[in-house]
């Protein structure tokens, strides 16, 4: 219980079922903020009060679970690791990965308890056979079953979303409402818990020493300088400050960090489409496909708010190469093809595979294949798309 | 709306049940008008009862009357006594503290460092707790001119090792050094006799009265005629221009109540929950033979309705929260205000570790305690350490989900 309206509403919905519940509240820093601010919602003294609050009115029992020095170490230091090596990551899923599907439900099974209930909005369902499959929220405007795309079969055996088949937050609020909780008309939040002021570059450049390095663009010729790779994330416009204006005069965009040569690489908007996608590291939510490695028709989901668009996947053996630098092992991929080129991908985000409503699985992107070859961009003066 | 719980209470050090007597004082009280201030006879009235009430509280601590000035608890209390004879004893600047102290000391000197340039110097305390003489000494006579006070807990109230008082005040005494002594812990649980202490050196003693059955939201610094502190509050001047502000008398008469049943019945109160706590430890070893028993093993030394452990390897917070399902009320030691479990202070100033720190229960028994609460708690135990050994600590990594 975050001290936000959901997980109240989810609890009291648990207990309405007949389960026996009791409410956590997730101490995720030793140094709390006293009250909230702004658009966070989590988090501060305040926030466990009110949840607390809400567990009194409910009528079940409440704990303070201290799981902040977990947390700095899977979700905030991975979170400044991720940045520093140049990908863009997505600290939610994270949390979700690590800490309350992981560190919370295994401490509540020793402890005694089923299963995690959290007010997310997603759906679990159970097939013939009784596999447990994640899918979308009715409600898709406020659907979250992107960032539980990372729970595995054993995860979701343990999780209750009471939340999924409600039609709208507005219907939660108001159900909050007649239920008597002081947080019926909480704010949602949306910033990045452990950043209090919402400013993530400048919270980022406190914490990863700034270097300076070059600017690219894409054919290697050098346009200027940077003063940290990391203040730079995939599809920025602003802020670049290169000198000498492109040759076709258009806006250019950064297409690529590289953090092992601190070098940004920016180009023409259009390189920003992506036709292929892949991550070594995937993972299934619920039973996995038969037959992976041959191709199968789904939607691809890149960010937590995108639309879902249409692709193909499989998963590809990839040989050893020795003398690549650095040498890779024989390992497998997820390889996501979309339909249509795909913008605002960027190594680090997690692309969660959709079969219609159902969670398939998840990969964290690796890398990304550009529809648009270097050469082409040149010869076509970026005004065609050569996909 | 308020909940019956029929689980066994084992938080005395937390707060003790309000003594029957004591509440029914308090109501009674309560339908008393008038202002101890007042010149009328009903002002004069609830000066009476109030003076009376003093007198009682003055008699269970063995100080004059006019040496109690209420407060609005202990944590005033202690807040009154370091910052009034700090502000007192200006330009003084060094304090000197043990290590472990409640926060109630804690903050407040750490507050005096950050804002009226105190120089806090940390004594250390041995494994036990104790406070270590040969240091303090030292502290002492490295420059005693410019110690403003020294401030120490009468016993530890977590771990329970009772403080050699009396020689910390002729240390300090030797040099005119006033000394304040946070006796709220130790109140109810061993005989406080103020003139003795004074004698000593002791100024000022901080004592609260829903430690012993009396009510939340009063208690007293017992400060001597000779002592000068700085007032915190300022106004109508009451209780020697100490404490301004109109006095609680229903509170104080229910204080008075509990301090007087606390008086005579407090060494048969020692004998009796010495057994239980016996019992107590003699239990947890059984069941648990790894448990590490802290704080004073020498009955002496220890305030009697103490138990305190370490259980390696489980989180404190874990065996809290399954002997509370299992309906026994324990504690891990002090929650900071989001209620999340802090590792000890006073265990880290033991020289323990962090992760022993975080492992501690503590078991407090006082005037209701039964052997079926003890019971109850023996009971649970075992299944409750089985299942918190298996939650691990929660700086490990997850194993099954990740």
């Amino acid at each position: 219980m975050s001290g936000g309206v959901d997980s109240a509403v989810a609890a009291a919905r648990a207990v309405e079922a007949g389960h026996e519940v009791v409410g956590v509240h997730l101490a995720l820093s030793r140094m709390p903020g006293t009250l909230r601010t702004g658009s966070r919602g989590c988090c501060t003294v305040e926030d466990s009060m009110d949840a607390q609050r809400a567990a009194n009115i409910i009528g079940i029992p409440y704990y303070v679970w201290d799981f902040s020095e977990r947390f700095k170490l899977d979700v905030v230091d991975d979170f400044i690791a991720e940045y520093a090596a140049g990908r863009t990551p997505n600290p939610c899923m994270r949390c979700n990965e690590k800490i309350k599907f992981a560190a919370l439900l295994e401490k509540a099974i020793a402890l005694g308890f089923d299963a995690v209930c959290t007010g997310h909005y997603a759906s679990i369902v159970t097939d013939a056979d009784g596999n447990r499959e994640l899918h979308r929220a009715s409600a898709w405007a406020k659907d979250q079953s992107y960032v539980l795309g990372v729970l595995t079969k054993e995860q979701l055996a343990h999780s209750m979303f009471p939340l999924g088949a409600t039609p709208s937050k507005a219907e939660v609020r108001a159900e909050a409402a007649e239920r008597g909780f002081s947080v019926a008309n909480k704010p949602d939040s949306y910033d990045i818990c452990f950043i209090p002021d919402g400013d993530t570059r400048g919270w980022l450049g406190e914490r990863v020493p700034p270097a300076t390095g070059d600017i690219l663009d894409r054919e290697g010729n050098k346009l200027g300088e940077h003063e940290g790779a990391v203040a730079f994330t995939v599809g920025q416009r602003k802020g670049l400050s290169i000198g000498t204006p492109a040759a076709d005069g258009k806006p250019r965009f950064v297409l690529e960090v590289r953090p092992i040569n601190n070098t940004v690489v920016v180009g023409p908007k259009e390189a920003l489409a992506i036709k292929e996608i892949a991550g070594t590291t995937y993972t299934w939510a619920g039973l996995a496909p038969e037959h992976p490695e041959i191709e199968f028709a789904c939607d691809v989901q890149i960010r937590a708010h995108a639309d879902p668009e249409p692709a193909v996947a499989q998963v590809i053996s990839v040989p050893a190469d020795p003398t690549a630098t650095p040498p890779v092992e024989a390992h497998t991929e997820l390889r996501i093809l979309p339909t249509e080129p795909l913008t605002g991908v960027a190594p680090g985000q997690t692309a969660v595979v959709y079969v219609g409503t159902r969670v398939l699985g998840q990969c964290t992107i690796d890398r990304t294949v550009s529809a648009v070859p270097v050469a082409s961009v040149a010869a076509t003066d970026s005004t065609t798309v050569d996909a | 709306m308020s909940v019956q719980f029929d689980h066994a209470y084992l938080d005395h050090a937390a707060t003790a049940p309000m003594l029957p007597a004591a509440i029914t004082a308090y109501a009674e009280a309560m339908t008393v008008v008038g202002n101890p201030a007042s010149i009328h006879s009903q002002g004069q009235n609830a000066k009476r009862m109030l003076e009376e009430a003093r007198e009682r509280v003055a008699a269970s601590v063995g100080c004059d009357p006019i040496e109690v000035v209420f407060t609005g608890g202990g944590t005033e209390a202690v807040n009154l006594g370091i910052k009034g004879l700090y502000w007192a004893r200006a330009p003084r600047t060094r304090i000197l503290v043990p290590g472990g102290e409640h926060h109630a000391t804690v903050d407040t000197v750490e507050w005096l460092a950050q804002r009226e340039g105190a120089i806090v110097q940390w004594i250390p305390l041995d494994a036990l707790g104790r406070i270590d003489l040969a240091a303090l000494a030292a502290a002492i006579e490295s420059n005693p001119a410019d110690v403003a006070l020294v401030t120490l807990l009468a016993a530890n109230n977590e771990v329970g090792t009772v403080q050699p008082v009396e020689q910390v005040a002729a240390l300090a005494a030797a040099h005119g050094i006033p000394v304040h002594v946070d006796a709220i812990s130790a109140y109810g649980h061993l005989p406080i006799d103020f003139a003795a202490l004074h004698a000593q050196g002791v100024s000022a003693l901080s004592i609260s009265a829903h430690k012993i059955g009396g009510p939340v939201g009063i208690g007293a610094l017992v400060l001597s005629r000779t002592a000068a502190v700085v007032p915190l509050i300022h106004g109508g001047g009451q209780q020697r221009q100490v404490r301004s502000g109109t006095q609680d008398v229903a509170a104080a008469v229910s204080f008075a109540v509990a301090a007087t049943a606390m008086t005579a019945e407090l060494p048969g109160e020692n004998r009796r929950l010495r057994v239980l706590r016996d019992t107590v430890i003699a239990g947890v070893r059984d069941a648990v033979p790894s448990a590490v028993y802290n704080g004073d093993p020498d009955p002496a030394g220890r305030l009697p309705g103490n138990a305190h452990f370490t259980f390696p390897g489980c989180e404190g917070d874990s065996l809290l929260f399954l002997l509370d399902v299992a309906g026994v009320s324990v504690s891990t030691g002090s929650a900071c205000q989001a209620g999340i479990p802090e590792p000890s202070h006073v265990l880290r100033a033991m020289g323990r570790t962090e992760a022993e720190a975080r492992s501690a229960l503590r078991i407090t028994l006082g005037r209701t305690s039964t052997h079926a609460d003890v019971d109850a708690l023996l009971r649970a135990l075992p299944t409750a350490w089985a299942q918190a050994i298996g939650a691990g600590m929660a700086d490990s990594a997850p194993r099954a989900y990740t």
